[in-house]
């Protein structure tokens, strides 16, 4: 058979037989079912990713009538931002690149954000997220988010008051980190309540917690509780988008409702989170950049598709640079940028990306 | 890589009803199949037509809810949500924070 290509995991093509294609994809699947202890994709859900695969064509899509929502996390800045954010740099206001997105690119909903995207450096300018907010909300039609990353390690030394688990742990002061992860949550819990309250006074859709997680089961029990505030308290929809595929247990020990968050894979994150009355649930699947993209997104699908099945809200899946299958580089190739977008919807069955 | 997305697998915001699927989700929690189910009901056209430009870009003139292109007259920001409040039967906070500025 002639070779087939694809991309590895960092970007760069790949030229694999099909035998090879159809090894990575069975094992792919099989590394996400037994670190999540769920079932492998079905024979004709491999079938459909061979054929993709092998297909010569520049890009891939969905079946008519089978189109998913999309969310965004990261907010405009994609266009506005600098190389950290993947930006372009464009000169353009987050008003007009939000009406960018909803006019020329067809975005079902958008998000504002602050450019520096955590809830700490934002929150002292929140009168003027505020007045970001009410703009779009006056002159544009589709559903506006405002997003923020919790991001709890903002909140420990030298960047906070609290001491660093990451400092405290290779001593051995493992009590004394625990304590520093327990004070620290309390401060950043404090803060996204304070911030989704003022999303809420000027009439926002959405609030997005984005990148949940990203220092480890702290950060997840402070944003839980967080979404159970919003949702007992506001009006607003909450999305929660999560950091990693598995809750690190920089504490080890917190629990949500009597489950320990630490070793949570994503069907599992999607549990607590809809318990805690989320709207929308967004789950990750870490790219490896050494392997080929169909054993990445196989297994992302694995992990995905086990969020789907059981889930009684949205799923949006993130399908970003360097998850979902999707290359780690700041410029994702579109051949594999729209395969794992597709088969993201038609396999996992995604209620949105 | 956005558009990547918006090409491969969304529904396309404005263009069709994107939108309006996306606000189910938000307000009632819908997953994708019964929210396309729902506004494609509100709108009287079949679920297929949600994702056809042509079919949506004509139906939402109609209704009035905004259209993708820019059309003078037709409902604009807040005027289009506060119909799209209205047709799918839902809260739309801006649209409740207006008219409570109204005293409505």
């Amino acid at each position: 058979m002639a070779e087939i290509q694809t991309r590895m995991g960092d970007g760069y093509s790949v030229f694999m037989s099909g035998e090879e294609i159809r090894e990575d994809l069975v094992a792919g699947s099989a590394d996400a079912a037994k670190k999540g202890k769920i079932p492998v994709l079905e024979p004709d859900e491999l079938d459909y990713l061979f054929e993709m695969f092998a297909s010569p064509s520049r890009i891939w899509g969905v079946e008519r009538g089978h189109e998913a929502v999309v969310s965004k996390d990261g907010s405009t800045n994609s266009l506005y931002s600098a190389q950290l954010s993947s930006g372009v740099g464009l000169p353009l206001s987050r008003e007009q690149a939000f009406r960018t997105f909803e006019r020329a690119f067809g975005f079902d909903t958008m998000e504002v954000g602050h450019t520096d995207y955590s809830v700490k450096p934002a929150k002292p300018i929140v009168v003027l997220e505020q007045n970001h907010v009410e703009a779009v909300l006056h002159t544009t039609i589709i559903p506006v988010f405002y997003g923020f990353m919790p991001n709890l390690g903002l909140y420990y030394q030298p960047d906070g008051p609290f001491p660093n688990p990451s400092d405290l742990l290779p001593k051995g002061q493992i009590a004394e980190a625990r304590a520093a992860t327990e004070e620290a949550l309390e401060a950043c819990y404090t803060d996204v309540v304070w911030m989704t309250g003022k999303m809420a006074e000027v009439g926002a859709d959405g609030i997005n917690y984005d990148t949940t997680a990203s220092t480890g089961d702290g950060e997840f029990l402070a944003t839980l509780r967080a979404v159970e505030w919003t949702a007992k308290n506001t009006d607003l929809a909450v999305e929660v988008g999560m950091a990693a595929e598995c809750v690190l247990g920089f504490h080890g020990q917190l629990e949500y409702r009597g489950r320990r968050l630490a070793g949570m894979w994503p069907h599992q994150q999607m549990e607590v989170v809809q318990e805690a009355g989320a709207h929308v649930f967004g789950p990750v699947v870490n790219t490896n950049s050494r392997r080929s993209t169909p054993w990445n997104l196989a297994r992302a699908i694995t992990f995905v598709k086990a969020c789907t099945k059981d889930a009684k809200i949205p799923i949006h899946a993130n399908v970003g640079m360097g998850v979902g299958g999707v290359p780690m580089f700041e410029i994702p190739p579109i051949d594999v940028v729209t395969r794992c977008s597709a088969a993201m919807v038609e396999i996992g069955k995604v209620d949105g990306l | 890589m956005s558009i990547s997305h918006a090409l491969a697998s969304s529904m396309g915001g404005i263009r069709t009803a994107g939108d309006l699927v996306a606000r189910m989700q938000l307000a009632r929690k819908m997953r994708l199949d019964e929210a396309k189910k729902y506004v494609a009901e509100k709108l009287d056209v079949s679920v297929a037509d949600l994702c056809d430009s042509t079919v949506m870009r004509r139906r939402r003139e109609e209704l009035d809810i905004g259209v993708i292109t820019a059309v003078a007259g037709a409902a604009k920001g807040l005027e289009a949500k506060a119909r799209i409040a209205d047709l799918l039967g839902v809260r739309i906070n801006c649209v409740e924070r207006l008219k409570s500025k109204m005293g409505l």
